[in-house]
């Protein structure tokens, strides 16, 4: 006889095994960890930290000449859209009260500019010693401005040195109209009617045929504008190839524009034209006497010196990137931190009792990047929405001007960094994966992320051109999500990385990162399966 | 010291450089070093390009840039020769076998360095060889009014020795720095936290002075003006003076890995 024996069936019944369960198990390893916890929280106290100790170490001055004392940075006055901008020029005006038109004969742009910085001997003429010749971005024609006040909203038709006839609003706008450069054989007419808030610009070759260059809508113009003639044109700047790319040589310009066949028709005074420099102290080493204008007959020159264009942020000159140094130490503390926890689980074995637990390997894979993202972006999150504002007021107290900007950016800036760390950290957790190294993984990483940054910003080892290309296929490329300067082509500037200009967009630099970060999960996720633990 | 004491110290090293020798990772990671460091070299001075002869190249500067990489690289080989100990216990039977703990730290050192300053004298020759013909292909040569990248002249000899001391100094930091936090995520963060980003926060920081003494004590980038050989007059430190700082860092992370050793439970 035989009996049969029931196998023994657990009386406990079948645990659930969801992606929410895993996300539990992953969560009450990090926080059980006191290691991981207080890296983490070393990791946001060293954001803060380091953004305190580079705001309140911040100083900004400048010398008006070789002899004078220091003086704290002035702010350079804010355009209409909110941003800084230069606003200094020679302006020939008169009020215009309502609606009304100026054409003007454009036969000459010429310029004189200094190669040295310092010019005119002492007593002499005030343009003593410079070379003739124009800037590219030298500019002469009409223009109808707000006010007199520097950052007024503006709209001008122009010719310029080497980008043809241009119309300008505002600062921040250009369209081109003809091309080529202006000479008595080869003059250009140009064209503003002002029609209550709507400015149109034209230019003709021949004044007789003429072409719309663009329309402005400046809202809120006032009803009594200034309008006239301007010259300007911004200083000359050799920027020599060197490593590094920041060395640059160069001195103040001057740019004189001759006009004729001017017309007025509209709501225009009877009387003749002011003349006036629109400029601060400081906006070019060109002594206010070397600028003005003559009138013949119906010919007028126009020189002035300067530049009606956004304002890129000079040398010490601050922005919100000033505050947020301590990104990069966070970053590496918490990549420390993303590597060990996986690195820690192959090196004590708890590898195989989570395997064992939950057999699906992409699963436990997801469910820690998820459990590590989190936990670095809220913790970079509440560092930088510490550190910007705590170190934007030492900035402010120091005397540092801070580049002002849209909300909509600070936040973009802000909430990019807490990304930034996250993905971070998500690569490590990958990399660590795939090495199962933590020394490895560690040195991957920073060296992938941090090292091309550093190479990038440093100036006299690697030429512009390979330190471009390293924020641009690099994992550093992230960085770009902290860029707040713009980059204008009607701006000559050193657009490069040790200045806070990344060669890719602010979201595109970062989806590099994420490529990087989604490529090293997914071989993270194949090597997981395919591998024993 | 007696007969005695040098037989130990000798089986010390002979030891220390036994348990270098037979895992696979030191080797292979030293030839990794020198793979990258003379990659990176090649790829900087052939990145270099000069039209209007303005540069103000420095030629070895830029055939050794490989170094910025190669020295993470030598930086793992240091700490895990300490974390490895530690992580997998094999520190309590070194210890059990030589109890006098500042031997040990001595012999690693010796060894690690030894291993390092070789894989370094070649990473470095090779750097400046490639450096070299590439920089020379592109017109940086004494025809276009640049010196020459040859090791019979003095600063460049000294650019080139300097840097194989200098991968030297970043593996005794990196034991020092391991021997104090013995895990080694941790250590190698922090060696390359402190390599990597005082230059990066120093260029944020705006007030001259202040970043001239940043650089002055940051341990890579005052080491490496050892790397300078035109505008040495611009330099907060002359060259050895850099190499020096650096060998201050290292003999710090030295003395208080080793302290903490000796007064520590393993």
């Amino acid at each position: 006889m035989t009996t049969t024996i029931a196998p023994y069936r657990s009386e406990l019944g079948t645990g659930r095994d969801g992606f929410a369960q895993l996300l539990r198990a992953e969560w009450t390893k990090f926080r059980s960890v006191r290691g991981w916890v207080i890296g983490m929280l070393i990791g946001g106290l060293l954001i803060v930290g380091i953004g305190v100790l580079t705001g309140s170490n911040s100083q900004c001055s400048f010398q008006q000449g070789p002899d004078s004392a220091s003086q704290a940075c002035p702010t350079p006055p804010s355009g209409p859209e909110g941003g800084w901008v230069s606003d200094s020029f020679y302006f020939v005006r008169q009020p215009l009260a309502g609606n009304g038109s100026i054409t003007v004969r454009v036969t000459s742009l010429t310029g004189l500019y200094s190669t040295h910085g310092g010019i005119g001997a002492a007593g002499g003429s005030p343009t003593a010693g410079m070379t003739p010749g124009v800037q590219p971005w030298s500019k002469a024609g009409i223009m109808i401005k707000a006010s007199t006040a520097q950052g007024s909203a503006y709209a001008a038709m122009m010719v310029t040195g080497s980008h043809g006839v241009r119309m300008q609003w505002d600062f921040t706008h250009d369209a081109a109209g003809l091309a080529g450069n202006v000479s008595a054989s080869a003059p250009r007419w140009l064209r503003l009617t002002r029609s209550g808030d709507v400015i149109s610009g034209y230019d003709s070759a021949d004044g007789v045929h003429w072409t719309l260059v663009g329309t402005a809508r400046l809202t809120g113009f006032p009803a009594t504008a200034q309008g006239g003639l301007f010259a300007a044109t911004p200083g000359y700047t050799k920027t020599s190839t060197s490593l590094g790319g920041s060395s640059s040589t160069g001195g103040p310009a001057l740019a004189t524009g001759a006009f004729d066949h001017v017309s007025r028709p509209g709501s225009w005074p009877a009387g003749g034209w002011t003349g006036q420099a629109i400029q601060a102290p400081g906006d070019t080493a060109l002594p206010t006497s070397a600028q003005g204008f003559t009138q013949s007959g119906d010919r007028l020159t126009v020189s002035g010196s300067g530049d009606v264009a956004p304002d890129t942020g000079g040398a010490g000159l601050s922005s919100v990137q000033q505050t947020l140094t301590g990104t990069f130490l966070g970053l590496i503390v918490m990549v420390v931190v993303g590597a060990m926890f996986m690195t820690v689980e192959y090196r004590r074995g708890l590898i195989r009792t989570t395997l064992t637990a939950s057999p699906r390997r992409g699963r436990v894979l997801a469910a820690k990047a998820v459990v590590l993202a989190g936990v670095t972006f809220v913790t970079g999150l509440v560092a930088v929405a510490i550190v910007i504002p705590v170190g934007e007021r030492l900035l402010h107290e120091n005397g540092s001007p801070i580049l002002p900007m849209p909300a909509l950016t600070e936040a973009r800036v802000a909430g990019g960094t807490a990304a930034l760390l996250a993905v971070a950290a998500v690569l490590a957790l990958a990399v660590g994966t795939l090495l199962r190294r933590s020394a490895g993984a560690v040195t991957v990483v920073i060296a992938g992320i941090v090292l091309p940054y550093l190479l990038a910003i440093l100036g006299g080892v690697l030429p512009t051109g390979a330190q471009e290309w390293l924020v641009r296929l690099t994992p550093a490329a992230g960085f770009a999500i902290q860029q707040t300067n713009q980059q204008y082509p009607q701006v000559i500037a050193s657009y490069n990385p040790a200045n806070g200009f990344f060669p890719l967009a602010p979201w595109a630099g970062f989806a590099v990162l994420c490529a990087w970060a989604a490529a090293a999960l997914v071989l993270a996720a194949y090597a997981l399966r395919r591998r024993d633990a | 010291m007696s007969r005695a004491a040098d037989a130990q110290m000798i089986r010390t090293l002979h030891a220390e450089w036994t348990k270098l020798r037979t895992v696979a990772g030191p080797g292979a990671l030293l030839l990794t070093a020198i793979a990258l460091t003379a990659a990176v070299g090649a790829a900087a001075a052939n990145a270099v390009s000069c039209p209007g002869q303005l540069c103000q190249v420095d030629p070895a500067k830029v055939s050794l840039t490989g170094i910025y990489l190669g020295q993470a690289v030598v930086a793992i080989v240091a700490v895990t020769a300490v974390c490895g100990e530690y992580s997998t216990g094999m520190i309590r039977l070194t210890l059990a076998a030589t109890p006098r703990r500042w031997q040990v730290l001595a012999a690693k050192a010796a060894v690690v360095g030894a291993a390092t300053l070789a894989a370094g004298a070649v990473a470095v020759l090779a750097s400046a060889l490639a450096g070299g013909l590439l920089l020379t292909r592109h017109g940086i040569d004494p025809a276009h009014g640049y010196e020459a990248l040859s090791l019979g002249q003095g600063a460049v000899l000294r650019a080139t020795a300097g840097s194989v001391l200098y991968l030297g100094l970043i593996a005794l930091l990196g034991l020092g720095v391991a021997a104090m936090i013995r895990d080694s995520a941790v250590a190698i963060g922090t060696v390359l936290g402190l390599l990597y980003l005082f230059p990066i926060v120093t260029g944020f920081i705006s007030n001259p002075d202040l970043q001239r003494h940043l650089d002055q004590v940051s341990p890579m980038t005052a080491g490496l003006y050892i790397q300078a050989t035109t505008n040495l007059s611009t330099l907060p430190l002359t060259p050895w003076q850099g190499l020096g700082v650096l060998a201050l860092w290292a003999a710090g992370a030295l003395l208080a890995g080793g302290l903490l050793l000796r007064f520590r439970d393993a």
